[in-house]
């Protein structure tokens, strides 16, 4: 059967991974080759790299990070960050990167989404989708890695979900904006919503903060993937722990 | 030992040749026929569209090179697909170094791409699964797939049973990642360095 995947992600900033909270105040927690091994080693399903600087600053991620990544990893790995062309991604996947994650330049620009599939297929193309509860709906937010620049781009998730399929996403990664960090559990209620328009995998992220998220996102909204960041830098929870629970409360899990 | 990868032009090439580097081979790539032509062992990787992948290989020349083929040839992915008589992905003709036609996944299977870990499952006895464990986990990303045949080695099940892993003679194909699937993956390309068919 086909397990479900638990998935670190690695925020990258100016070559060191770091972690913020609510998208803010980010801290250094380490050296990006070094994590990228020990998460592997450790049990990690994948791996997701999202250079937080490369889209607000306008530059793209570097690749020479990719490739060292690309020669010790034996696990696929998603590459995210400024991708705004098929240039860019082509660079990126050319270095190792299974997979590119697009967010911020595709919703600047849509028809990149279509552009990418069509090159590299759709099994490549990541849509990363930043989603805040604003107290009426589920909406997008773009330039989230700053909050100097973060802003409402007034579409509606849903919505988003439905056109970035139509257009060729082969993944949607959903990050809830609202639990991001915080560690109260992930946002199964808009999960679920969203799985419902979700007919590629989905994968959900922000706000995990101990095994029993993990099994309630998987039986509750029925992702393919659950992505987390702190818990796992913080050493709040080992990812044997963690595959061990999920296989006792009964989801299919790689060993 | 000349290992050498076809560069498909859409293929994730360099993941394939950091995973031999990893087991201490180090691997050419080349679009030129006459590299290609010097490999005692030939990888075919391969990801994307397949019509993009056969366009790909006959601009080059190298579907000619492949139809003559005598020593051990592994394809990945797209790879598999593509030694295939046709695909149901924009009916494009393929190599037909293998009979029949890649078809996709039920939409029933649950979400597509088929992407994750799954389990592969009626190993053969073969020597491209020595040190396999009847249930390996292998990474898998695809949309289309091959009915599992009298060349099927092991399979795997995404709604329906399909060809996980193919072997006709020197012709070796897996429909997962091994460069991306971990320690299994690593043991099956070593497998592949060491076959002798």
């Amino acid at each position: 059967m086909l397990a479900r995947r638990i998935i670190p992600c690695l925020d990258v900033r100016d070559g060191k991974v770091v972690k913020g909270v609510r998208f803010t105040n980010h801290e250094v927690v380490g050296d990006i080759v070094d994590l990228a091994r020990r998460y592997a080693r450790d049990g990690a399903d994948e791996l997701v790299f999202y250079d937080i600087s490369a889209s607000p600053q306008g530059r793209r991620v570097e690749t020479r990070w990719v490739a060292a990544v690309a020669r010790v990893l034996d696990i696929p790995f998603c590459v995210a960050g400024g991708i705004a062309s098929v240039d860019d991604a082509a660079d990126i996947l050319a270095a190792g990167a299974d997979k590119i994650s697009v967010n911020s330049p595709a919703l600047r620009n849509p028809g990149l989404i279509d552009a990418l599939a069509r090159r590299f297929g759709r099994q490549c193309v990541v849509v990363g989708i930043d989603s805040f509860w604003d107290g009426t709906d589920w909406r997008v937010h773009a330039l989230t890695g700053d909050a100097s620049t973060s802003h409402d781009t007034g579409r509606r998730t849903k919505d988003w979900i439905t056109e970035a399929q139509a257009r060729g996403a082969g993944e949607i990664v959903l990050n809830c904006m609202n639990e991001d960090g915080r560690r109260q559990g992930y946002d199964v209620r808009q999960l679920a919503a969203m799985r419902k328009r979700c007919a590629v995998p989905l994968i959900a992220s922000g706000g995990a903060g101990c095994a029993g998220d993990f099994a309630s996102v998987f039986k509750e909204a029925q992702v393919d993937g659950a992505l987390a960041a702190s818990v796992f830098h913080k050493g709040v929870l080992a990812i044997a722990d963690l595959k061990q629970a999920l296989r006792a409360s009964g989801v299919e899990i790689r060993p | 030992m000349r290992l050498m990868i076809a560069d498909t032009g859409c293929a994730n090439l360099a993941s394939v040749r950091y995973a031999f580097a990893r087991l201490g081979v180090e691997a050419r790539i080349s679009a030129a026929p006459e590299d290609l032509q010097q490999a005692d062992r030939l990888v075919l990787p391969g990801v994307g569209a397949a019509a993009a992948g056969m366009a790909a290989l006959r601009r080059n020349g190298l579907d000619e090179l492949l139809k003559d083929w005598q020593r051990p040839l592994l394809g990945i992915c797209l790879g598999l697909q593509l030694l295939f008589e046709s695909s149901e992905e924009d009916g494009t003709p393929c190599l037909g170094l293998l009979p029949g036609r890649i078809s996709a996944l039920p939409d029933t299977a649950g979400p597509v791409p088929h992407m994750g870990w799954n389990t592969l499952h009626d190993l053969q006895d073969h020597p491209m699964l020595n040190g396999i464990a009847g249930d390996a986990h292998v990474y898998f990303v695809h949309s289309f797939a091959a009915a599992p045949d009298a060349h099927t080695l092991a399979r795997c099940t995404y709604g329906k049973p399909f060809s996980a892993m193919i072997a006709r003679d020197n012709i070796l194909a897996c429909q997962f990642h091994p460069e991306r699937s971990g320690a299994t993956g690593a043991r099956i390309l070593h497998n592949f360095l060491e076959v002798q068919p």
